[in-house]
């Protein structure tokens, strides 16, 4: 017989956990006829992201090509990229990470 | 020729159009109506009609037309299966709800005192969006952007190319038409940025 032996569990990371939480991204990517400005607009209107985080986004996807614009469930980014089409942006998912 | 739209007073924009401007937008938007209503959502080509309205599944393979490949982009590139669930459940509403925007931009057309034809020289088309309704026509604006782009083959920087078409090629026109739904677009966006 033997008594349980006490394991001390590690701490799960700050990161991994929203890894976890957060297993979906939504990307959104650049096209030729979007205004920059309606971009910008899109993020504040939908996302309810400040204007200067806005900005950035849309910067990213103008230099880079895409941005990661939102995380969550695969249900949450389903209804975000579904959103962005209805805006006219150019939207997928996947697996984040 | 408009100058676009101003803010309003309590939210929203409002603008002053030319009879051939307001008929130009009104249409255009019939235009996306038409292609977004009448080319198929559910391409099983030609079947048994039996089976066919008894399918009340949306589509789940990407339209022909580009156009509306543009307008409904597959949402999971690398995963076909999942691609096709998506526009299964999304597709047919993101149309309906594009087609209703596009009806309210004609609407509001015809109520601010555009004819159902367009005769009289020198009419003044007042329009006046609250916040909602800029919304809608802000999103209507796109799609038919995406729409003219997209036949004309429009890409990153081609400014040049654009502007070096003869006058009687009928890009050059369409082009026009293009960059002016643009200017409309970056002035309702200036109007209700917040």
């Amino acid at each position: 017989m033997s008594a349980p032996t006490p394991v001390e569990l590690d701490q799960p990371e700050t990161e991994d956990l929203t890894l976890l939480e957060r297993p979906w991204v939504t990307i959104v990517w650049n096209d030729p006829v979007n205004l920059m400005s309606y971009v910008t607009y899109v993020f504040q209107s939908y996302f309810g992201y400040s204007r200067k985080k806005a900005e950035k986004l849309m910067l990213e996807v103008h230099h880079d090509g895409k941005s990661v614009v939102a995380s969550g469930s695969r249900e949450e980014m389903e209804r975000d990229v579904q959103a962005m089409h209805e805006y006219g942006l150019w939207a997928t998912m996947e697996k984040s990470g | 020729m408009s100058e676009g739209f101003q803010r309003r007073r309590g939210g929203g924009a409002v603008a002053t159009f030319t009879g051939f401007e307001a008929d130009l937008l009104r249409s255009l938007a019939s235009q996306l109506v038409e292609l977004l209503r009448n080319e198929v959502a559910a391409p099983h080509p030609g079947d048994d009609p039996l089976e066919q309205m008894l399918d009340f599944s949306g589509p789940t393979t990407e339209p022909e037309d580009p156009v509306l490949a543009r307008l409904f982009p597959n949402a999971y590139p690398d995963d076909e299966e999942a691609a096709g669930e998506f526009r299964r459940y999304t597709e047919s509403a993101l149309r309906d709800s594009k087609a209703r925007a596009a009806v309210e931009v004609i609407e509001t057309l015809e109520e601010a005192g555009l004819p159902v034809e367009l005769a009289e020289d020198g009419l003044v088309v007042d329009v006046e969006l609250d916040a909602e309704a800029a919304g809608t026509w802000l999103r209507s604006f796109t799609d038919v952007r995406l729409a003219l782009a997209t036949r004309l083959g429009v890409e990153d920087e081609d400014e040049d190319y654009w502007a070096a078409l003869p006058d009687e090629d009928p890009r050059a026109h369409v082009f026009d038409i293009y960059q002016w739904v643009g200017y409309l677009q970056e002035t309702l966006v200036a109007a209700v940025m917040r």
